[in-house]
């Protein structure tokens, strides 16, 4: 079977998120990837040393600048003609573009997969992970999103992929616009990558104390900064902070949980994290039900105590 | 300006799901449906939308007869009609974007704007696909809406922050938890809704083929993770993390 990523990147670099798809895809067969974008050189470069890569096809248009669901599916679907799967990570560019290639390839997309079964059958997380389903497909072309915590990352050195440079005519039209973006700036470890990651909840009561209390344990321990939704939509926490059903999905070596309930969307985005830590002053939280380690108690005494102690 | 709303009838949110012993999918026997909430999202940036050149609002939902509860929940929000395509069958994400493209031919509105994903089988597709059927822009993901002439300008949630973008109409919009806060029905709006319109079809009426293309082979429950150890104070904590390696 030959397969085709479609590599992340923010035109400079590979994105992580790109390597645990190309394991996923390994396990299907020969496994191409796709470099859509602008001034995108540097980037093929990078994506043909990925270990087991056979092809590298690149598609360089200055209306690529911005990967538009509506500019790279039908170049997706285009280059589907001599491919059998199509995968895309799950994330927010992968998860907006992939079912509009699985509409124009007329087959059904299969979200979010945690392993590769067999070349048509997959597992999958339903109900925010509360189940897991193995799915078959009918379907004769592939489209699969892929969740990076469930696949080991592929080596970012140690290929020799052939470049394919196509054309990207006729790409110019479009429906939609990109007018811009606010990317926040990390100081931290991304989330989907971090080691240990420290998360605060409704708990904390504001923006000040969030920050005043979570961010020195973080940098205590050289963690990412997650948050529940209700602590993001109280105005604590940035969007991007939110870790769950809805949010991100995170798998850290350490995940603290500080003043969050543990609501099963919650669990949904950390439960597969290796060891969980709760902070909660209500000793029959349901975050207690999954954590390895629990300290019951006042956050407000303990995490200063705490970061103070490390 | 006409807005199609489709809304999925799903396990409430609030229901712990679950799996069958038989390993053959979630258990829905006697358990609360609700309204997926994103699409309570979608219906109420539709009615928010009003004020702003939105004079029609059209319900669907793709499902068995019970779908009619939660059409008339949108209706009792404030959709102004409901359509209910009929079908005992599982319908995937495919077949529902199949149908609701042969419903916008019909019915031609200038946006369709449904949930970012159901919270049953957590697909994250229909919106899409949708879009790619009808070769429409998409705005998936979308915190913020602005409806001005012949287009409309979406702020979308992406890793990382936020994204604009400006979309010509036709076109489709998925939500974000963040886009609003989605109202009750009051109970005089709940007595209203009895008495508008509801149209029923069925699959047949519009030629599509819906035939699934996944068979779910099992569905089983994820590992189970088992509560672990209370420590008693920071100091025995400090020792866990530093045993971990995790501290120094
Ligand atoms: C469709 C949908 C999607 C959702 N997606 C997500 C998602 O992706 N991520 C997410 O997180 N949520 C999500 N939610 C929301 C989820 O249901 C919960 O409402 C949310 O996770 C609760 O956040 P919390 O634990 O911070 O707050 P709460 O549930 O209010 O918990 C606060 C906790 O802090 C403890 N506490 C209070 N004071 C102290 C103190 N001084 N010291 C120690 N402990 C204290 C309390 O005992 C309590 O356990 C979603 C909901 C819906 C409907
Ligand atoms: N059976 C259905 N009936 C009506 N709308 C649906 C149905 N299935 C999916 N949708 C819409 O598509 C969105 C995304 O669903 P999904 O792609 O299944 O995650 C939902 O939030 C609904 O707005």
């Amino acid at each position: 079977m030959k397969t085709l990523v479609w590599v992340e990147h923010d035109g400079k670099t590979v994105k992580d998120a790109t390597l645990a798809v190309v394991t996923a895809a390994a396990k299907l067969g020969d496994v191409h990837l796709l470099v859509a974008g602008k001034g995108i050189d540097g980037v093929a470069a990078e994506a043909a040393k990925i270990a087991g890569v056979a092809e590298v096809h690149t598609v360089d248009n200055a209306s690529l600048e911005h990967p538009l669901a509506e500019t790279v599916s039908p170049l997706v679907a285009k280059l589907m003609a001599d491919h059998d799967a199509f995968l895309a990570p799950a994330t927010s560019n992968g998860k907006n573009i992939a079912p509009r290639v699985a509409a124009l390839l007329d087959v059904m997309q299969i979200s979010d997969i945690l392993s590769v079964e067999s070349d048509n059958t997959f597992t999958r997380p339903i109900y925010a992970g509360n189940a897991i389903a193995t799915v078959q497909t009918s379907d004769k072309k592939l489209v699969i999103t892929v969740r990076g915590t469930a696949f080991d990352k592929a080596s970012p050195e140690g290929g020799n992929a052939k470049v394919i440079a196509s054309d990207g005519a006729g790409l110019e039209q479009s429906v939609s616009t990109y007018v811009g973006s606010e990317i926040a700036k990390l100081e931290r470890p991304e989330l989907t990558s971090a080691k240990v990651i420290v998360s605060g909840g409704r708990a904390l009561g504001s923006s000040e104390q969030f920050h005043a209390l979570i961010d020195p344990l973080a940098d205590k321990l050289g963690a990412g900064v997650g948050a529940s939704r209700a602590a993001v939509d109280a105005g604590y926490a940035p969007n991007d902070y939110q870790v769950g059903q809805t949010g991100k999905i995170v798998a850290p070596e350490v995940y603290v949980a500080i003043g969050i309930s543990g609501a099963i969307q919650h669990l949904a985005g950390m439960k597969d994290s290796k060891t969980i830590i709760a902070i909660n002053k209500d000793e029959d939280a349901p975050i207690f039900q999954v954590a390895d380690i629990g300290l019951v108690g006042d956050l407000f005494k303990i995490v200063p105590e705490l970061t103070e102690k490390l | 300006m006409k807005v199609l709303v489709p809304v999925k009838r799903v396990l409430d949110y609030n229901v712990k799901p679950r799996v069958k012993a038989d390993g053959t999918g979630v258990d829905l026997a006697n358990v609360k449906m609700s309204m997926n909430p994103f699409d309570e999202i979608a219906v109420e940036e539709a009615i928010r939308l009003k004020d702003k050149g939105v004079t029609e609002i059209v319900a669907v939902s793709i499902g068995e007869a019970k779908c009619q509860e939660t059409l008339r929940t949108a209706l009792a929000m404030g959709a102004d009609r409901a359509i209910l395509v009929q079908t005992e069958d599982k319908v995937e994400p495919l077949g529902v974007a199949k149908l609701l493209k042969a419903i916008v031919d019909a019915e031609q509105p200038q946006l369709v704007i449904l949930g970012k994903q159901a919270i049953d089988d957590d697909n994250n597709q229909t919106g899409q696909m949708l879009a790619g059927l009808m070769g429409a822009g998409q705005a998936t993901f979308a915190s913020k809406v602005e409806l001005a002439g012949d287009s409309v300008t979406v702020t979308r949630e992406v890793d990382g922050g936020s994204e604009t973008e400006k979309l010509s109409l036709p076109a489709i919009i998925t939500t974000d938890l963040r886009l609003n806060e989605p109202r009750y029905a009051s109970l005089p709006n709940i007595m209203k809704a009895k008495s508008k319109p509801l149209d029923q079809k069925t699959p047949a009426d519009y030629g599509v083929d819906i035939a699934p293309r996944l068979t779910t082979l099992k569905v089983v429950e994820p590992p189970k993770r088992t509560a672990g150890v209370k420590v008693a104070d920071t100091d025995e904590l400090v020792a866990k993390l530093k045993a971990m390696g995790v501290a120094k």
